[in-house]
């Protein structure tokens, strides 16, 4: 199977745009629940046969639903290693769906239902993942759309549930609502005056956890967290919705506060910083990944803190997708190597700077 | 096999010695091991969230009877899912309800799901749908194999479900 990204609607990465709430530092907000059909048994202990069943009657469904109708449907394990690696580097599959946990090999009828902002995973942990993505600081403008996308697939499709525990799931950690609410957010001001410490220790008192860019095991870089909720029993989704944006709101604040003292102490560091990391992404021939992100970081802060204009959120989110190892790959078309890549990389991210950056001089 | 030094209870931990290239056999008792400072809980649990977790559940287990019992629609045992930290299928918790439920208090601090639920989610639901799928299977062979009358009567069955 080809992968034809165009045919994906809006490459499954309309939260690219950067319009949402406090969208210059939560780059994204997402939703996602664990769902399983009664009658077969979880992924990881279904036979191929069971799986594909599974399989047919999710895509069969969801082709006559509103909310997924107008949904592509990539059957994953078809997919090129390389091609799987773009779907994950845009969110819209897991690691373990793509199968970068078990030497690259994808499970057996995995499959990803994907439009502009939504979609589902069919055969990861569990039979389904239902995903919403959203541009900024929108976690309950989310959740509703999740709802209406899982009242609607759990009207045709008998769930697996239980009168006490609530949906059924694979991992005991999902059980209940099958929840987990997150924002992708960027913390450099926290990072740089070290309050990030202390931040990260008090979202665990309040039932939130956080992990890296690409979730659980990825590592953080470039700043970059994802701060979700921890539990999923015992409490409403809207509850646990609620309680995320409040602490979130109060991360966002406390981040502000850093960003203030950082420019009120420190500006000319700041702006300093800003134009080296501007200087080696407008030039740099060979940019390893990692130094990208970071770099990518700095001029996140920047045009956070307003020291320039012309450098939209939009073209900082693209820049974080679309450099990495397998888009670039994929646009040039074969396998690059890392060294490979760490020249193709340098040469898009001049190129889209040079196009799309107005920085005054 | 009694153990060594309280020659009372039965000797549970096996240690091969060797003293000034001499090979000698000790066996024990938990509690004699123990008061040598010998760790005889070995830990098996995996590393990843739930480990802690996990172990407490094997801990429990270990001295509940049944600890290899077996879920009887996916064959996942206990010791399975604290192996892996994956259940088998939702007839698991029906399977291992006593220890999940003190599992999901631990993890949630609560075992009562106060979220959505979904009409179709109701086992009343599910059973009807599942007796559905049934007849209309049987419709269709009976329309296949000509058998009109019986064909007409599944019909009406069907009807009335929906």
């Amino acid at each position: 199977m080809t992968l034809d990204l165009s045919l994906l609607p809006d490459g499954g990465l309309q939260w690219l745009i950067g319009n949402g709430e406090h969208a210059g530092i939560v780059l994204s907000s997402r939703i996602r629940l664990a769902r399983n059909l009664a009658g077969f048994a979880f992924p990881t202990r279904a036979r191929e046969g069971e799986r594909l069943r599974v399989l047919h009657q999710v895509k069969a469904t969801a082709a006559r639903l509103p909310s997924l109708r107008n949904a592509a449907f990539v059957r994953v394990d078809e997919c090129s290693r390389l091609e799987r690696q773009v779907l994950h580097e845009r969110h819209l599959v897991s690691r373990e769906l793509v199968g970068l946990d078990r030497n690259n090999e994808a499970p057996a009828a995995a499959g990803v239902l994907v439009t502009g902002d939504a979609g589902v995973m069919v055969n990861e942990e569990d039979h389904l993942r239902v995903q919403v993505f959203r541009s900024g600081f929108d976690v309950l403008g989310a959740l509703r759309q999740a709802e209406v996308m899982d009242m609607e697939l759990g009207a045709a499709l008998p769930y697996a549930a239980h009168s006490e525990f609530g949906f059924l799931t694979a991992c005991p950690t999902n059980t209940g609502t099958g929840l987990r609410a997150s924002v992708l957010i960027h913390l450099p001001g926290l990072v740089l005056t070290q309050e990030i410490g202390k931040v990260l220790q008090g979202l665990q008192h309040m039932g939130l956890t956080y992990r890296g860019l690409y979730g659980e095991g990825s590592d953080v870089l470039g700043n970059l967290f994802q701060i979700s909720n921890q539990t999923t029993l015992g409490r409403s989704e809207e509850d646990l919705a609620d309680q995320l944006v409040r602490v979130v709101r109060r991360v966002i604040e406390r981040e502000e506060e850093a960003r203030g003292v950082l420019s009120r102490d420190a500006g000319y560091i700041i702006e300093d910083k800003l134009w080296r990391a501007y200087g080696i992404l407008r030039h740099a021939r060979n940019l390893p990944a990692e130094e990208a992100m970071n770099l990518l970081s700095g001029l996140r802060l920047a045009a956070g803190m307003n020291l320039v204009s012309g450098l939209s959120v939009y073209t900082l989110n693209k820049l974080l997708i679309f450099s990495q190892s397998a888009h670039l790959s994929h646009t040039a078309g074969r396998m690059l190597t890392d060294g490979e890549a760490n020249l193709a990389r340098a040469r898009y991210v001049r190129q889209i700077l040079a196009h799309e950056a107005r920085l005054p001089d | 096999m009694v153990c060594d030094t309280c020659r009372e209870r039965d000797a549970v931990v096996h240690l091969t010695q060797i003293v000034e290239a001499v090979v000698s056999q000790v066996h024990l008792c938990e509690q004699c091991a123990a008061a040598r400072g010998i760790e005889t809980t070995v830990s098996t649990a995996p590393k990843h969230p739930l480990g802690d977790f996990l172990q407490a559940v094997q801990q429990q287990a270990a001295q509940m009877p049944g600890d290899a019992a077996r879920c009887s629609y996916c064959g996942t045992s206990l010791r399975d899912f604290r192996a892996s930290g994956r259940l088998g299928c939702a007839q698991c918790y029906g399977a291992f309800e006593q220890s999940l439920r003190e599992l999901l208090r631990r993890v949630h601090g609560s075992t009562r799901h106060e979220g959505w639920r979904h009409e179709a989610n109701d086992p009343d639901v599910v059973a009807r749908e599942a007796t559905l799928e049934a007849l209309r299977t049987r419709l269709s062979r009976a329309i296949e194999g000509e058998a009109f009358e019986e064909a007409a009567a599944l019909r009406d069955q069907i009807r009335g479900l929906e």
